[in-house]
């Protein structure tokens, strides 16, 4: 089977500012991959870029053996996590829904095939139980799940995710990352998560891409989340210190994965 | 006296024009929650004003001068206030600008204080015909518009980053709405005016969210609320002595308090401890 992503020495970037270059990245099927890094470093822009709604400003991307296209019904994305207003006019089931056929055209017609799909979602995440109150009302976790739910749908064989975990109580990070890794397990999908935080998902990640001031390192969690490691990435005095299952990093100056609060919004 | 106006002409075109412009502002009203552009719809209100009493000016109706405004306001709106920080801004900015322009125009026209007292406060009951005509006209274009572009645009307004990666062309659907909204502002005026205008655009939606959250239901809510108040605010302005567009937000608001109520009941079992989180 051909590789979910190659990236082939990548430079991403706005006018006047790249953010990182030099990214040379095979992601197989079944993988997780961790993108860490602090804000600004550039880990939404690869996610953007493996959708295809920017182009990268040198190197080559390819997934699933093309160039990135905007709407590849084989990509799942999960955006940035924003509550819905409570009193937003619309339900899990319809959010799912929307993953299936928001995006055509015309009026819709009611289709037994869709609604299958969208009920194997809710099921793949767990979310059967209430998909049918107000999104608004729910908890952070549970409409993230919804979201994911959404996002994979239409079975893709790459899954995208943008800071999945935020503003989520431990437990509810715990769960989301779970629903993910248990996508990958299923269904052989591969699974890139852009993470402030890595221990959240650290049991299930395999690789690792951490970017720091236009430049990166990849590789397993042991190989690049040490102190040798990232003290060289960043040219500073980095530790990486392990306690008890997390990683803590002391002494980057963006904090990707340092000493934070954890709890709910 | 309500039985012998209802046998008037003009009477029937009113409840005909309140009729079709609650339909398109019922219909809009939950995209309008949900893409959080109640502050917009007052923009393009007031500056239907500057385009209606300009209409007049130049020796057009001013159900045309207001179709021409708010159109043109609304799609200026779209492409100004893209995204969505700017939308605010934009709004604010446009709208003292194009409201400045307004009083010039409704202080060369003839009969100012009645023309400003009937763009500001409605006058349903001096639409002519062949302003229901015109009304009639871009209701049906809106309602087709609306219906081809659905599902995208709903997608677009609740969960705009996941429309765009799945293929949909928010910035486009962003003009259109836009757009729509200003056809539909514009035909809203003629009921309740330019200040009240967000009682036949905003609160139908905002009383139907909380009944249901099923958007097929919502929409249908929003448009029942919406023709309940239009019609019914026409119908008692012949009863009793007083603006249609007075009772039009009055049945509104009704509407809405009795919803909330109704609502807090059947959210009941799911409380605030799921709102945390």
């Amino acid at each position: 089977m051909s590789a979910t992503v190659e990236l082939d020495d990548v430079a991403v970037g706005y006018p006047g500012r790249v953010l990182w270059s030099g990214l040379d990245l095979v992601i197989e099927p079944g993988e997780f991959v961790a993108v860490l890094g602090g804000n600004g470093t550039g880990k939404t822009t690869m996610l953007k870029a493996l959708l295809g709604l920017i182009p990268p400003r040198a190197g080559s991307i390819k997934v699933l053996g093309e160039a990135p296209s905007r709407g590849d019904r084989r990509v799942g994305y999960v955006p940035q996590h924003a509550a819905f207003n409570p009193d937003a006019p619309i339900r899990g089931v319809d959010l799912v829904r929307l993953g299936a056929d928001g995006h055509r055209f015309g009026p819709r017609r009611v289709s037994t095939s869709i609604r299958d799909r969208v009920d194997a979602s809710l099921a793949a995440v767990g979310a059967q139980q209430y998909a049918t109150a107000p999104v608004g009302l729910l908890s952070g976790g549970e409409q993230q799940r919804l979201r994911i739910a959404s996002a994979i749908v239409d079975d893709p064989a790459l899954i995208l995710a943008d800071e999945p975990l935020l503003s989520l109580d431990l437990a509810s990070q715990r769960q989301v990352a779970d629903v993910l890794d248990a996508r990958r397990r299923a269904v052989g999908a591969a699974v890139v998560v852009v993470t402030h935080d890595v221990n959240p998902v650290l049991r299930h990640v395999n690789r690792v891409v951490y970017l720091a001031a236009g430049r990166w390192a990849a590789g397993t969690p042991e190989e690049v989340l040490t102190s040798e490691r990232l003290s060289t990435l960043y040219g500073l005095d980095v530790d990486v210190v392990r306690v008890r299952d997390n990683v803590v990093i002391v002494g980057a100056p963006d904090e990707a994965t340092g000493p934070h609060h954890h709890g709910g919004s | 006296m309500f039985w012998t106006l209802l046998q008037q002409h003009f009477i029937h075109v009113s409840l005909l024009a309140a009729g079709v412009a609650a339909l398109v502002a019922g219909s809009l009203s939950p995209l309008v929650i949900a893409r959080g552009q109640a502050f917009s719809v007052h923009g393009i209100a007031e500056l239907g004003l500057t385009g209606a009493a300009g209409g007049l000016l130049a020796g057009l109706d001013a159900a045309t001068g207001a179709l021409i405004g708010s159109v043109t306001v609304g799609a200026l709106l779209g492409v100004l206030g893209l995204r969505e920080r700017d939308r605010d801004a934009a709004t604010g900015v446009v709208l003292a600008a194009g409201l400045g322009l307004g009083v010039l125009f409704l202080s060369r026209v003839n009969g100012y204080a009645t023309t400003g007292f009937g763009l500001l406060f409605g006058s349903i009951t001096s639409v002519s015909e062949s302003q229901l005509r015109l009304l009639v006209i871009v209701a049906g274009i809106v309602m087709v518009l609306l219906v081809l572009v659905w599902r995208p645009l709903w997608f677009a307004s609740v969960d705009s980053a996941a429309a765009e990666a799945r293929g949909v062309p928010v910035r486009v659907l962003a003009v259109l709405f836009a757009t729509m909204l200003g056809a539909a502002v514009a035909e809203t005026i003629q009921v309740t005016g330019v200040l009240l205008i967000l009682t036949l655009v905003v609160t139908p939606a905002a009383a139907a969210t909380r009944l249901t959250a099923r958007p097929a239901a919502v929409v249908a809510l929003s448009i029942a609320a919406a023709l309940l108040a239009a019609e019914g605010g026409v119908l008692a302005s012949l009863e009793w002595n007083a603006p249609a567009s007075f009772f039009v937000s009055m049945i509104s608001f009704v509407v809405y308090v009795i919803a909330r109520l109704v609502g807090a009941q059947r959210r009941g079992w799911r409380g605030p401890a799921h709102l945390s989180g």
